[in-house]
């Protein structure tokens, strides 16, 4: 790989982060990120709408008319979360039913939509390619830190495994309720953010 | 009287208990980016209670005449009686999304300037953005009824209106506080949503 398609992969990672830095696609990495294995098969099933959307619509991004290439991004984006759906359907059955409404979500997730505005209708297959994979992967670790932080004190667990050992309760130890709720989420994810920023150096004026 | 309560007790629940913002994360892209200003985060607003009021309802129609397994019996063709199309309830939910927003928009330009002229930009943007849609993925998922989703569909968007307001009064003081570098913008956002959300959780418990 040369240094240029390196940088197009690495830099959503941690530098371009699509949820700390570019802001987009927060809403479902806070729904999901309850239980570290919800958390996991969503990352992968945007990780697979974005790459394969970018790939769609980088191969004909010559032949959309630029009028209407919002509505045909969308129809695109619509086939393939449908596909994930039914697959998640047809395989797991019940990290699908806890996801509920959120794979659906996909298709308005801002990520995809996003990148394809404004990568993949101006660049090559493969840099687009790489693009995808590496904003499916940036969104995946944020949502793998956020739920296990919420996780581990929400509920003592990682995985379905219990961590904290049961003499740590037994001393008086409780899991903290409002990690599982919505406000926990917010919470953990801005303060991960301010710690992502801080370590980066980036400040918002 | 039980009717209006039931109704009633369906709006409290989706404007504050299971806010679509606060509690369904639905519609944060839009919401963290747009209440920076007060009146912007107005004119979103209004948008949303507007658009999802007429798409809630009109998804209802297409699910139930349309998508669920058996509903095309109406049609009186014989193969069509066990078609089940609810595999295509995303895509067909977005198109109508998209064209509704689109005719909402020709509409008001031609009847209302002056509301097309405070909605503006904001109206193409709906589009895309989760609560709308999400809205009515709930809608099929709670399998309400035709009355309802009418109720849900325009207290789901209230329950939008008030938390962007919210968070732009907050944010507009902000701006004279010396926050941390860090967590500028996004971050301080985050946490203040946390925060009020703590805060319409305590409406939890309210039975109308």
């Amino acid at each position: 790989m040369s240094g240029k398609n390196t940088q197009i992969f690495t830099d959503p990672l941690n530098k371009d982060n699509p949820i700390t830095k570019q802001i987009l696609g927060i809403c479902s990495a806070l729904a999901v990120t309850v239980k570290m294995d919800t958390a996991l098969v969503m990352a992968l099933s945007l990780t697979f709408v974005v790459t394969f959307s970018n790939i769609i619509i980088s191969m004909i991004r010559n032949l959309i008319p630029p009028r209407v290439r919002i509505i045909v991004f969308l129809t695109i984006i619509a086939s393939l979360v449908i596909l994930a759906d039914q697959i998640l359907k047809a395989y797991l059955f019940n990290i699908s039913k806890q996801l509920s409404v959120f794979v659906g979500l996909i298709i308005t997730n801002c990520i995809v939509m996003g990148r394809a505005e404004a990568f993949a209708s101006k660049n090559g297959v493969k840099a687009s390619a790489l693009d995808g994979l590496g904003n499916g992967f940036g969104y995946g670790i944020i949502l793998i830190i956020v739920s296990a932080i919420r996780e581990l004190l929400g509920s003592g667990t990682m995985m379905g495994l219990h961590i904290i050992p049961q003499a740590f309760y037994q001393g008086g130890y409780e899991n903290m309720g409002l990690m599982l709720l919505a406000p926990g989420a917010f919470i953990v994810l801005g303060l991960l953010i301010w710690a992502q920023r801080t370590v980066i150096g980036y400040t918002e004026d | 009287m039980d009717v209006l309560s039931h109704y009633l007790g369906l709006a409290t629940q989706s404007i504050f208990i299971q806010n679509i913002l606060l509690s369904s994360f639905l519609g944060m892209c839009s919401f963290l980016a747009i209440s920076k200003k007060v009146d912007t985060s107005f004119g979103l607003g209004l948008a949303v209670v507007f658009v999802n009021g007429i798409t809630v309802p009109t998804n209802w129609l297409i699910q139930k005449y349309l998508l669920d397994p058996g509903a095309l019996a109406w049609t009186g063709i014989e193969g069509l009686k066990h078609a089940d199309m609810s595999f295509l309830t995303f895509i067909t939910f977005i198109a109508t999304i998209a064209a509704m927003v689109q005719l909402v928009e020709m509409a008001l330009d031609k009847f209302s300037p002056k509301l097309y002229q405070a909605l503006g930009i904001f109206l193409p943007l709906i589009a895309v953005n989760c609560a709308i849609l999400g809205s009515s993925l709930f809608m099929v998922e709670r399998s309400y009824n035709f009355p309802e989703s009418i109720v849900y569909g325009l207290s789901a968007g209230f329950g939008f209106f008030l938390a962007i307001i919210t968070m732009a009064a907050i944010r507009y003081k902000l701006r004279y506080n010396n926050v941390p570098g860090g967590l500028r913008g996004l971050g301080i956002a985050m946490i203040l949503t946390g925060l009020i959300s703590m805060a319409y959780m305590s409406f939890s418990g309210i039975n109308l």
